[in-house]
């Protein structure tokens, strides 16, 4: 052995023995100062000198050492590696919840509104393509409300492009993608002008321009605005993902904080026979409420951060896409009497018209989207709208077919007036759809706000909370053992 | 030594044991906490059965398919007794149509009704007065262009009037009448353009055509033999010719190349195109019939030779001569044969 473990001679605690061959006794009324020159009985008998030349690393494992050998060093030290962990606890706490909350932040104040408006863009989008074909097939007799409806939605589109580009890093694919949705959105306004144009001369070139621009919408437009709405989702995924995680490496040291303090404590009581030392118990405390705070705090903001996620962002996402599956569906219905036969697709060997094919398809889309939203619904206010969207909807396919039939049976005025008409028409069964739709989104959105701000509001002043009491966790611990320093002076 | 010290300080742990109490409380809120996975969406796509169609009995040999049809007559038959005997509100003549050809078979917005008008529809409500005593006891159906022989096949309607070729493949599923137009494929392009025709002009040009047409085809042939310029680019095909027009006027391609009637339809919805040179092929629309209507495609040449005596010319003026001509001679149909006997 090369250091002799030397046995102060204060009230023994342990039944420990000095053994035999170690450093020799000394008083202890004068204890060696750390930092002094190193004790003769450092020096291991055998061990004439030192090398000549040592490194500082290798002369502070010499100086610990040497303070190590008598009670107050250890105290020192001990000391130390209690108000090191307390505080180390703190700051990682400090650091930990700051990132978490500024994540729960970001999902309520950011994320979550971009997704929304990226969603807002998507729907405008839609919606404006079918209130085009809808004011198309009234003709000169379109509506005042289509036409502001045609408008507005333009105008919401590009108002939500703005605001997108704003929230987007220069260069990067959303940037991209908002880029050529700008440059589309005139295009295509272009397009429905010069179809409503020729429409009002008579000219059936109209309709294939409202078919092109439909045909831009759908294939171009609409996926770049998924597109956006995807990439905003993921930003959100994304900040929920770092709201999340448990705080691992500060409640690990939390964890280990306490237990040196218990063992600083025990080891206090073993040799001293006090049981309290104030010092130490109010560092103790300190960490014991922020460990308690920062795992009870994440543990409540993580439940209403999964709450706002499984109730409200799942949800909203399902019903924004069932909205959009009913927009499309109106578009296609009306894209059906618009060409009138001018295109079609072939499936299973069937020919069907290509717009009535997709209506079809757009409406079992729209069937999935309500059943999955009654499915996540958790509340009587969330799930009535989305069973009505559902009659709706029923009563709609039911319009739809006699729409088609007349149609097909060559009463082209009979279908329009039942798609387009005032009363008993298709529109009707859309526009409750729509309506209620909007109304169930609303109720989800509040629905979200609640609970993610509950999530924000259980991690408010964890942060601070947390490093002010490892600060004070800290300095209890080292005015204890400074206590016990003193006695030693 | 280093063991004994080990001993010692495991000596007295039992005090710290209300530490480790919360430290394992602090671990139990961590793992009580509830964990809530929700699955993700399930999608299943459905489509419905099928049905396979297209029997097709060529004919053993086929020249002049236009003058494959059967001699006029007016006796009832089977067929046309089948429609007479019709009751009611359904006693119509249902004839598959186009609504979307301006000049042929169109719904005006702003006629009244909505009302199909055309060359073609003339020629139904003069089918229609022969057969029922009534020029509007017809039930139009719109139907695309590649459901109307399956539409006269399944019997979901007497007859199509819709700017129908009459060609060879078309003859052994279907028949046709003395054809009451003549056309053939023809380049339509801007005014100013300098396409002069189904020609060397077209080098270097973007032509038009609807996916899968007659025109298409043709392009293709006489591009890969050398008669159309390597360079002419035939890329741009559209769902419908009537969406070349569109391409057209967005500069996206330079000319178009469809049958003439249905160019001549496009020039009149657009003052600043215009057909350019002659039709570089020859072709006939017929009324399309069910195979073993004999009776009623007697008696709608009946009624053909009856309207080219006066009718057609009326009609002629009235849709097509703006975009045509006035001289109609180009388009009027030759004198009929009847070579098919049974």
């Amino acid at each position: 052995m090369t250091l002799g473990e030397v046995r102060v001679t204060h009230p023994p605690t342990s039944s420990a023995v000095p053994p035999p061959g170690s450093g020799a006794p000394t008083a202890p009324a004068i204890p060696p100062q750390p930092g002094g020159p190193p004790g003769r009985s450092v020096a291991p008998p055998g061990h004439p000198a030192a090398p000549p030349r040592r490194t500082a690393f290798a002369e502070g494992v010499d100086r610990l050492r040497a303070a190590a050998t008598t009670e107050p060093g250890r105290l020192r030290i001990i000391g130390a590696v209690l108000a090191v962990l307390v505080v180390a606890f703190g700051a990682v706490t400090a650091w930990q919840m700051t990132d978490r909350a500024t994540a729960a932040d970001d999902v309520l104040h950011k994320s979550q509104p971009l997704s929304s408006a990226a969603a807002d863009i998507y729907r405008s989008l839609a919606d404006a393509n079918t209130a085009a074909s809808s004011g198309f097939l009234a003709g000169g007799g379109e509506t005042r409300a289509t036409r502001d409806r045609y408008e507005k939605d333009i105008r919401t589109a590009a108002s939500g492009l703005v605001t997108a580009a704003g929230n987007s890093d220069a260069g990067s694919p959303a940037a991209q993608t908002i880029a050529r949705l700008n440059r589309l959105l005139p295009e295509y306004k272009g397009l429905v002008e010069r179809a409503r144009t020729y429409n009002r001369q008579g000219f059936p070139v109209g309709g294939a321009y409202l078919r092109y621009a439909n045909e831009k919408m759908q294939k171009e437009m609409l996926p770049a605005a998924e597109d956006l709405y995807q990439r905003e989702n993921q930003r959100l995924s994304a900040d929920y993902a770092s709201a999340r995680p448990y705080p691992w490496a500060a409640i690990a040291l939390g964890v280990l904080a306490l237990a040196a303090l218990a063992w600083a404590q025990h080891r206090h009581y073993r040799r001293t026979h006090r049981v309290l030392n104030q010092g130490l118990v109010a560092a103790t405390a300190a960490a014991t409420v922020a460990l308690l705070w920062l795992v009870v705090g994440h543990g409540l903001a993580r439940a209403a951060l999964d709450d706002s996620y499984d109730h409200g962002v799942q949800s909203l996402s399902v019903l924004h896409d069932a909205r959009i599956a009913s927009l499309k569906a109106r578009g296609n219905e009306n894209l059906t009497l618009v060409s009138r036969g001018a295109q079609t697709v072939k499936a299973d060997g069937r020919t069907y018209d290509a717009y009535d094919h997709d209506f079809g398809k757009d409406m079992e889309a729209l069937g999935r989207g309500l059943a999955e939203a009654q499915r996540l619904a958790d509340d009587r206010s969330g799930r009535e709208p989305v069973t009505a969207a559902v009659g709706n909807m029923t009563e709609w396919k039911k319009r739809h077919a006699t729409a088609r039939t007349a149609d097909e049976d060559g009463y082209y005025e009979q279908a329009l007036d039942k798609v387009i008409g005032a009363k008993g028409a298709t529109g009707e069964c859309f526009d409750s759809v729509d309506a209620n739709l909007a109304k169930a989104l609303t109720h989800e959105q509040g629905e979200f706000q609640q609970a993610a701000g509950d999530g924000l509001g259980a991690m408010t002043g964890l942060p601070v909370g947390a490093a002010v009491l490892a600060l004070l966790g800290g300095a209890g611990a080292v005015l204890g053992i400074g206590r016990r320093l003193s006695e030693y002076r | 030594m280093a063991i004994r010290r080990v001993r010692a300080g495991l000596k007295g742990w039992g005090g710290v044991g209300a530490m480790a109490a919360v430290c394992a409380l602090a671990l139990a809120f961590v793992l009580l906490l509830p964990l809530t996975q929700s699955p993700g969406p399930d999608g299943a796509g459905t489509g419905g059965p099928g049905i396979a169609e297209g029997v097709q009995t060529r004919a053993v040999e086929c020249r002049a398919p236009e003058k494959q049809t059967l001699a006029p007559s007016r006796a009832d038959g089977p067929t046309i007794e089948a429609i007479k005997n019709r009751i009611g509100a359904r006693r119509k003549l249902v004839v598959g149509v186009d609504q979307n050809s301006y000049r042929w078979g169109y719904r005006d917005p702003n006629n009244d009704g909505a009302q199909l008008e055309g060359f073609d529809i003339d020629l139904v409500h003069r089918i229609a007065a022969d057969i029922l005593g009534d020029p509007n006891a017809v039930q139009f159906k719109a139907i695309p262009t590649d459901q109307r022989i399956p539409a006269i096949r399944s019997g979901r309607v007497d007859m199509v009037v819709r700017t129908m070729t009459i060609t060879c493949d078309r003859l052994g599923e279907v028949a046709f009448s003395a054809p009451y137009f003549r056309t053939g494929q023809q380049v339509l392009a801007a005014k100013s353009s300098s396409v002069t025709g189904y020609d060397r002009s077209l080098a270097g040009q973007r032509i038009c055509t609807a996916a899968g047409s007659t025109a298409y085809t043709r392009l293709a042939k006489d591009r890969a033999a050398g008669l159309l310029a390597a360079t002419a680019d035939i890329s741009t095909t559209v769902p419908n010719q009537l969406d070349c027009l569109v391409r057209l006027q967005l500069g996206e391609v330079d000319a178009v190349v469809t049958d003439g009637a249905l160019a001549a339809s496009q020039a009149a919805q657009d003052p600043t195109v215009e057909l350019k040179g002659a039709a570089f092929t020859t072709e006939y629309y017929g009324v399309a019939m069910k195979r073993d209507a004999d009776d009623l495609v007697r008696r709608v040449n009946r009624v053909l030779v009856d309207y080219r005596g006066s009718g057609w010319q009326t009609s002629y003026d009235r849709w097509l001569s703006a975009t045509l001509g006035k001289d109609s001679a180009a388009s009027k149909p030759p004198a009929p044969q009847y070579l098919r006997t049974s």
